[in-house]
């Protein structure tokens, strides 16, 4: 970490961080690079594919597009922190179940999308899990069991947890 | 026999084997991992066609000694990729071909800087004139490649083509187009290398093919096979486009890594990614077809032309695919296909899911459809009077011994699909209807594994071993890159062996480590690769019985006591086998005749298309897909690949389309090279007949490639089928339709026909 730079602070996955670099790199590469999280994913550097996907004080947010300087103060959620104690999220649970994940490179994203979605809408028609996931590019699963994982999980769980509830807000 | 047996774990929807590990983000991606004192590489690339290479710049602001600089000059072994010819460059040296051709490399402490010092480096050309399109090549007025720009060319001729056209009721002619499509991985393309005088070069990679890295690497940096060691990382997807690829760039990597001393991390951006990796083989497809007065085939002349790019690469085998393809799942007794792949100067096209089918299958399946309206038949109807059926020869005479059970999946697939009555639904409504729909039916097949004598030349090696801590693992180095190698080849060896899905592992896709049992392509790791583990368990079985003390009937704790007996009196634990083709299989590689392929997956793919005749975009609404694949291994996974494959063959059909610019792609992002997404894809329905194929794994044939072949013309007959208008080249974007439906006004009476 370069000293030179003010420290930027923020929560991550319920921890308080602290960085110093350039207050304009991507949270991406401060995620990656600086806190070690490879959770997050690159897939094309300018919002399109959403494997980058995280969420920000309870926003879906594309970590490329967001410069680290913005995030002063905010509490991100990243892949990483979806699980508790070694469980599996009830989403993870239904992709591994449902087959909503093959080559693995899009989850990430795809996983914060649907915890996004089913944070503030639990039990969403399929035309808004459609336009809930319509900003994450998946190329290997066609989509169809990602839509079946998040049916699947919005069956189990008739409240959002506390922990959604908290990024939600 | 094993392949009609009743099975606990094969056949069930285990999870994914590396799933948990994906799901909570910590599997590890080629960008996830880094060196003790890594550096990082970049690629100074050409900015024309072809030419030759005056001079090469570096700008006096920037203070070069900080960086490592590799040049062709730096190869200590062979300055080609070996693939199948080795016509194509590492570097190039004093020449380019294409657009985005390496010239110069790079590495840096600093990903950032190296990135922009590459950015600084000007290079100097005499252009050479180039050639872009397969009727520029094919006039061969500038030669590109070889002595006539002929990458490869195959001749097919079954009966007496020549002779047919006489006796013909109807001659239907067609010509039929297909783009370049990019592979759209979400995972660029990305190698670590590490060099040492005395280990020689490791690469670590996201890739499909870790002995084919392994060979190019031999060859560039000319030392013996075990100083050079590939790791596939975990990979994001490949699809084909990661089959020869990373040939190149581990290549790069390494050399970086040789001269700065340091472990080189080379991996694309999207822009870099699109511009400079291969995509699938544009093609222009000919059919002159003879049928008689019962809509019976006579004879089917077909031409085939393929954009193979500036080097051969994979074009041969794409080819390959597509002769034998292109005739589709129909009996006709005269058949010729002259096929060639043309060079131009582009970047290499490669191999994508199908290679050479998806272009092939597209001509023949919209020339039905256009044969039916040319002689007032019904084009299900055509289908039916023309299926190969079993005991019928193909276009290479192979005789079909397996079920071909192709009027029952079109039956399935129609009834399903409610075919019939939507026909009629639609023609009502779409009198007053701005969205005028119809339904479109594509039938194929897809060959499983390498063509002819492909698999015996492979001669592919996979084993079981259980390791001094006890673990069961399946040594392969076929990679999982999505398609579930890992999950379906532990389930058969839990299955053959006797334990649960849980007691065995996949060893580390390592070559130091795991025998060469071929590449992760063609369909082939279920069938194939599939079936030597279930021959290496049997037989490790085997020898636990007859040397470790293991009883006929067997529980976990016994199988596990018999390998301590057996490791403490013979040493390791291993059951190897070698490929071994099925009986009776012939095959002439001179006259492309006899056994083609071992085994043939067959299906039905139904589209339903709305047409907005206000905005001109084509939506396919719903979708069905009939399939026969063999035995099924894991009906999540295979379900997965279905599904995916044809949201590919969707965007193939309608999104797709690569844009070149002086055989630059010029609209290399995601923002404007349009994939489907979750809002795009329509609702996909998936069938599976199971006819268990003996020489498979468990009865498995090829399944990952087949969804691919049918998406386009099956959508594309619908939308001959909605509107009357028949279009015969893809992509077809709304300003296609566009085009075509201003010059066919009015729309409305187009749509009556």
């Amino acid at each position: 970490m370069n000293a030179g730079w003010p420290a930027i602070e923020f929560v991550v996955n319920g921890e308080a961080r602290k960085v110093h670099v350039s207050p304009m790199k991507r949270l991406l590469d401060v995620l990656r690079e600086d806190l070690r999280l490879t959770g997050t994913k690159e897939g094309c550097g300018e919002g399109e594919c959403g494997s980058c996907s995280v969420r920000m004080n309870g926003e879906l947010v594309n970590s490329c597009l967001v410069p680290v300087l913005q995030v002063q103060n905010a509490s991100i959620q990243t892949v990483e922190g979806l699980a508790c104690d070694g469980e599996l999220h009830p989403l993870q649970q239904a992709f591994l179940h449902c087959g909503g994940a093959q080559c693995g490179i899009c989850t990430p994203g795809m996983l914060m999308a649907a915890t996004h979605l089913l944070a503030n809408n639990p039990h969403p028609n399929m035309a808004e899990i459609r336009e809930g996931l319509a900003g994450n590019l998946c190329r290997c699963t066609g989509f169809k069991r990602i839509f079946d994982s998040v049916i699947s999980a919005a069956a189990q769980t008739n409240e959002p947890t506390a922990q959604e509830a908290a990024h939600a807000r | 026999m094993s392949a009609h047996a009743k099975t606990r774990i094969v056949g069930s929807p285990v999870p994914r084997k590396e799933g948990v590990d994906k799901l909570l983000g910590r599997a590890r991606y080629i960008d996830d991992i880094e060196r003790e004192g890594m550096w990082h590489g970049a690629t100074v690339r050409s900015t024309i066609p072809r030419g030759l290479i005056r001079s090469i710049g570096f700008d006096r602001t920037i203070d070069w000694s900080e960086f490592t600089i590799v040049t062709a000059a730096d190869i200590p072994g062979y300055n080609h990729i070996q693939l199948i010819f080795a016509d194509q460059p590492c570097l190039a040296d004093g020449k380019v071909n294409h657009c985005d051709e390496a010239i110069v490399l790079m590495a840096h402490p600093d990903k950032y800087k190296v990135r922009e010092a590459a950015a600084a480096v000007k290079i100097e050309y005499d252009p050479l004139p180039p050639v872009f399109t397969i009727e520029e090549s094919e006039r061969q007025d500038v030669i590109v490649w070889g002595a006539d720009n002929v990458l490869k060319s195959f001749l097919l001729e079954k009966g007496d083509v020549d002779s047919a056209w006489s006796s013909a009721t109807h001659i239907v002619e067609g010509e039929y187009r297909t783009g370049a499509q990019e592979h759209l991985y979400i995972e660029n393309n990305g190698v670590i290398a590490e060099y040492s005088a005395d280990g020689g070069v490791t690469i670590w990679g996201s890739l499909q093919c870790p002995y084919y890295v392994h060979k190019s690497l031999l060859a560039v940096f000319d030392l013996p096979e075990d100083k050079v060691r590939v790791i596939q990382t975990e990979t994001g997807g490949a699809f084909g486009g990661k089959e020869d690829y990373p040939s190149t760039l581990a290549a790069h990597a390494a050399l970086l890594a040789m001269k700065s001393g340091h472990p080189v991390k080379m991996v694309y951006d999207r822009m870099e990614d699109l511009a400079a990796t291969t995509k699938r083989h544009p093609s222009r497809v000919r059919h002159r077809t003879a049928l008689d007065a019962n809509g019976k085939l006579l004879a089917m002349d077909i031409e085939v032309a393929t954009d193979g790019g500036a080097y051969s690469t994979l074009s041969s085998t794409v080819l390959s695919r597509a002769t034998l393809h292109s005739p589709g799942p129909y009996l006709c007794p005269n058949v010729r296909v002259r096929s060639r792949a043309w060079a131009t100067n582009t970047v290499p096209y490669g191999a994508f899911r199908g290679f050479g089918a998806p272009q092939a299958i597209f001509a023949i399946e919209r020339h039905m459809d256009e044969i039916a309206a040319a002689i007032g038949v019904d084009p299900i109807e055509l289908r039916r009077r023309n299926f190969l059926h079993d005991g019928d020869t193909t276009a290479t005479e192979q005789v079909m011994r397996e079920p071909v059970i192709l009027d029952q999946l079109l039956d399935l697939a129609l009834a399903e699909s409610g075919y019939h009555a939507k026909r009629v639904r639609f023609a009502k409504e779409n009198r007053t209807n701005p969205v005028k729909r119809g339904m479109g039916v594509a039938a194929f097949y897809h060959g499983s594994g390498f063509t002819g004598s492909g698999e015996r030349n492979l001669n592919s090696l996979a084993g079981i071993d259980v390791t001094a801590d006890g673990k069961v693992r399946v040594l392969v180095s076929s990679t999982e890159f999505g398609q579930g190698t890992n999950t379906i080849l532990t389930q058969i060896a839990a299955e053959a062996i006797g334990l649960e899905y849980e007691d065995v592992a996949m060893a580390p896709p390592d070559t130091g480590i795991v025998p060469n049992s071929g590449p992760t392509v063609a369909s082939r790791t279920s069938m194939v690769v599939g079936r030597l583990i279930e021959r290496a368990s049997l037989q490790l079985v085997d020898l636990l019985q007859k040397h470790g003390g293991l009883s006929e009937v067997f529980s976990r704790e016994d199988f596990f006591a018999a390998c301590e007996r057996y490791r403490a009196a013979k040493g390791e634990v291993v059951s190897l086998c070698r490929y071994e083709a099925p009986p009776g299989i012939f095959w002439d590689d001179q006259k492309y005749r006899g056994e083609a392929y071992p085994a043939y997956a067959w299906s039905i793919h139904v589209a339903q298309v709305g047409v907005d005749t206000v905005t001109y975009s084509a939506e396919v609404e719903e979708f069905w897909a009939v399939q026969e694949a063999g035995r099924v291994l894991n009906p999540v996974l295979a379900g997965g690949q279905i599904e995916g494959g044809i949201a590919q063959g969707i965007g193939y059909a309608l999104y797709e389309k690569v844009l070149l610019q002086n055989g630059h792609m010029v609209n290399n992002q995601m923002t404007n090279y349009i994939m489907p997404t979750a809002e795009d894809v329509p609702p996909i329905h998936v069938y599976f007949e199971q006819i268990p194929f003996i020489h498979g794994g468990y009865g498995a044939k090829g399944i990952g490639e087949l969804p691919h072949d049918g998406p386009a013309p099956a959508i594309l007959n619908a939308i001959r089928d909605a509107i009357g208008v028949s279009f015969t080249s893809i992509p077809l974007l709304p300003e296609d339709l566009f085009q075509r439906l201003a010059a066919v006004k009015p729309v409305e009476e187009a749509a009556a026909v």
